[in-house]
């Protein structure tokens, strides 16, 4: 019973359409994650010097703080962003089409 | 379960005060003890309420599935905010500035990644264990035997780490012999996890993330308030006590060749995704959508406090480092670097507060080892014996008797490991225990979800090729060749693994996927459409028995 219900969901071209927009979402997400944290590894690893930079002249201030700080925000906001889009619409496109294939 | 867990806990309370009349009265800090106390005797109630709701495998090992998602994510990050990380990383911001901060991004950028790509399909495919998951349709024996494998490994180098810094702080911070101190967590754990299971284990996790929050973000304060809120003045004040100057607020020694910020960059970020007791707090969810939310709590109280940590650190700079009591003949701090906060605390908040600081790094300490060792318990209860041991079909409550027992056996082995270790180096443990999550566990995991192609075969041989590569960098690598046996020069020369071991793991579970001529490859391939289904929408079976 529950190997015919997988069927008909894996089948329904509304089930194919959610899936495919929900993943190129996650990927987009992980993408910015990936770029944004590995960009500042290879300043690291390569261009150290640049993160400490003042970031206005006469600022005790270096570069390095703020990036970082922007870092840690950024994984707070993302995470954020992705579950509220996921409750906001996914999850109720998932809702109807399970409730329509009734399975 | 109420008798002897009520006679264990009374049995812990007394030794304690004889403990306290053992020390000597000026090592002896009395607020810590009381404050301590009240926490032990607190979560003791918790461990009793728990077993009294502790009856079914499921109760054990998930809660019972109902913890809510604001539960679980403060869960999530109470076994985040281990004592290595709060004391650990303060001290890092301390000693080299913002090499601190580097770690600390390192540590949190794990999270998103495990939200976006793996917590509501391993809520979905799961029960107990990620094994669960990876052995959805390839074959159990091999893939349960691969994890526990993986899970152990990770655990009791984690245990190893985080008994022998116990033991060291607590005889620090309390005045106990290091034996004692070893003692009193290791027979604290073992009553939370075997009476209380995963609710005991949680519900201690969750009340010790709320002390160190409010902890944490008191100390910050207390910084602000001393430079009035100005960061400039922060940042000036900290660079002019430290020797380093200016240098501590660019990248530093910690991290000096390219290779090895990208290693250690990997193993951060993936090795999150692969640690065991955290994979295991998504199954006390209901469903895929609180798993969902419980990272975004997560991550939410982690990141906070992260940024708690670098005021903390770089607060201490010059509240600490700059003041003569907490110093010592030679100028340098008392304790090491790693007691940076625990001197903020009494710098800003007296006795008392340092009191209160020092209770909850023990109680941090006693929450992350019960969640390590109930994920051990696990590998050993339900995938070896339930499935390898058992082929899937233990005797009724056999399997949860099998956990209590594995509880007690490791809870005795990290006592005994934690003693045999006290005089060695353990930094090296977590950072092996993260390469190595990195390096079997989630690349397992992450591909039995994404790739149609793995087989049982892949998995089984790649797993082990990336446990080994990574133990075997690792013990040829400058931390252990060279500081601990005393060669000259390493065999290999990076200290961080996980670049090459997971490399190795991630090629050689394709290659021997793709060249796969086993019988059950192809029923594998097969099963991969209805896991997908199911990795999206959840368990039909377990939609239709809730309705």
């Amino acid at each position: 019973m529950a190997q015919d219900a997988y069927e008909k969901i894996s089948l329904d071209l509304n089930f194919q359409k959610l899936v495919r927009d929900r993943t190129t979402f996650s990927w987009i997400l992980t993408a910015v994650m990936l770029v944004s944290y590995y960009t500042f590894i290879l300043v690291i690893a390569f261009s150290p010097h640049w993160l400490g930079l003042p970031i206005s002249t006469g600022s005790i201030i270096t570069w390095g703080i703020p990036v970082g700080i922007l870092l840690i925000i950024l994984s707070m906001v993302i995470t954020g962003v992705y579950v509220l889009r996921c409750n906001r619409e996914y999850d109720e496109r998932m809702s109807e089409i399970i409730s329509r294939l009734n399975v | 379960m109420r008798k002897p867990s009520f006679w264990l806990s009374c049995v812990i309370v007394s030794m304690l005060p004889s403990a306290v009349f053992a020390g000597s009265a000026d090592t002896l800090n009395i607020p810590a003890v009381s404050m301590f106390l009240i926490f032990v005797s607190g979560t003791l109630a918790i461990t009793l309420w728990a077993a009294r709701r502790t009856r079914t495998a499921s109760d054990f090992y998930a809660a019972g599935g109902k913890i809510t998602g604001f539960q679980n994510g403060l869960a999530i990050a109470g076994d985040y905010m281990s004592a290595a990380s709060f004391l650990g990383l303060s001290g890092l911001v301390f000693a080299s500035g913002f090499d601190g901060i580097i770690y600390s991004i390192g540590f949190l950028v794990g999270w998103p990644i495990i939200l976006f790509l793996i917590a509501e399909r391993l809520r979905n495919l799961g029960r107990f264990t990620f094994a669960d998951a990876v052995s959805f349709r390839l074959q159990a024996i091999p893939i349960r035997s691969l994890s526990a494998c993986g899970t152990l490994t990770v655990v009791l180098l984690y245990l190893i780490a985080q008994m022998v810094g116990a033991g060291k702080l607590i005889e620090v911070l309390f005045g106990f012999p290091y034996e004692f101190a070893v003692a009193v967590v290791g027979v604290l754990m073992i009553s939370y996890v075997t009476f209380g299971g995963m609710i005991a284990t949680t519900w201690v996790q969750i009340v010790k993330a709320i002390l160190l929050l409010s902890g944490a973000s008191f100390l910050a304060f207390a910084v602000l308030w001393e430079v009035d809120f100005s960061f400039e003045r922060l940042f000036q004040s900290a660079v002019d006590s430290h020797a380093s100057g200016s240098l501590i607020l660019a990248p530093g020694q910690l991290i000096s060749d390219p290779i090895s910020a990208i290693s250690l960059g990997l193993a951060l970020m993936f090795g999150t995704a692969g640690l065991p007791h955290i994979l295991m707090r998504f199954f006390t969810v209901p469903d895929a959508k609180e798993a969902r939310k419980s990272v975004v709590f997560a991550t939410g109280f982690v990141g906070y406090f992260y940024l708690l940590l670098f005021i903390i650190g770089f607060g201490a700079i010059f509240l600490v480092g700059a003041n003569s009591n907490y110093l010592d003949a030679n100028g340098m701090i008392i304790g090491g670097s790693n007691m940076a906060a625990i001197h903020l605390s009494q710098a800003v908040g007296g006795d008392l507060f340092l009191g209160f600081i020092s209770a909850v790094a023990f109680a941090t300490i006693l929450a992350v080892v019960s969640g390590l060792t109930l994920a051990g318990a696990s590998a050993i209860s339900h995938d070896l014996y339930a499935s390898v041991f058992c082929k899937e079909q233990p005797k009724d409550g056999s399997e949860i008797r099998v956990s209590r027992i594995a509880t007690i056996a490791l809870g005795l082995a990290a006592m005994i490991l934690g003693l045999s270790f006290e005089n060695q180096n353990v930094a090296y443990m977590v950072g092996l225990a993260f390469a190595i999550a990195a390096s079997v566990n989630f690349p397992i995991l992450f591909l039995s979800m994404y790739w149609k192609n793995l087989t049982t075969r892949g998995a089984f041989i790649g797993g082990f090729i990336g446990l080994i590569s990574a133990v075997a960098c690792v013990i040829t690598g400058p931390t252990i060749w060279v500081s601990i046996l005393g060669h000259a020069e390493p065999i290999f020369p990076y200290k961080h693994p996980a670049l090459f071991s997971m490399s190795a793991a991630f090629i050689s579970i394709y290659l021997f996927s793709i060249y796969d001529r086993s019988p059950h490859k192809s029923t594998e391939i097969k099963a991969f459409d209805n896991q997908f289904v199911q990795s999206i929408v959840g368990s039909i079976e377990e939609k239709s028995n809730r309705f």
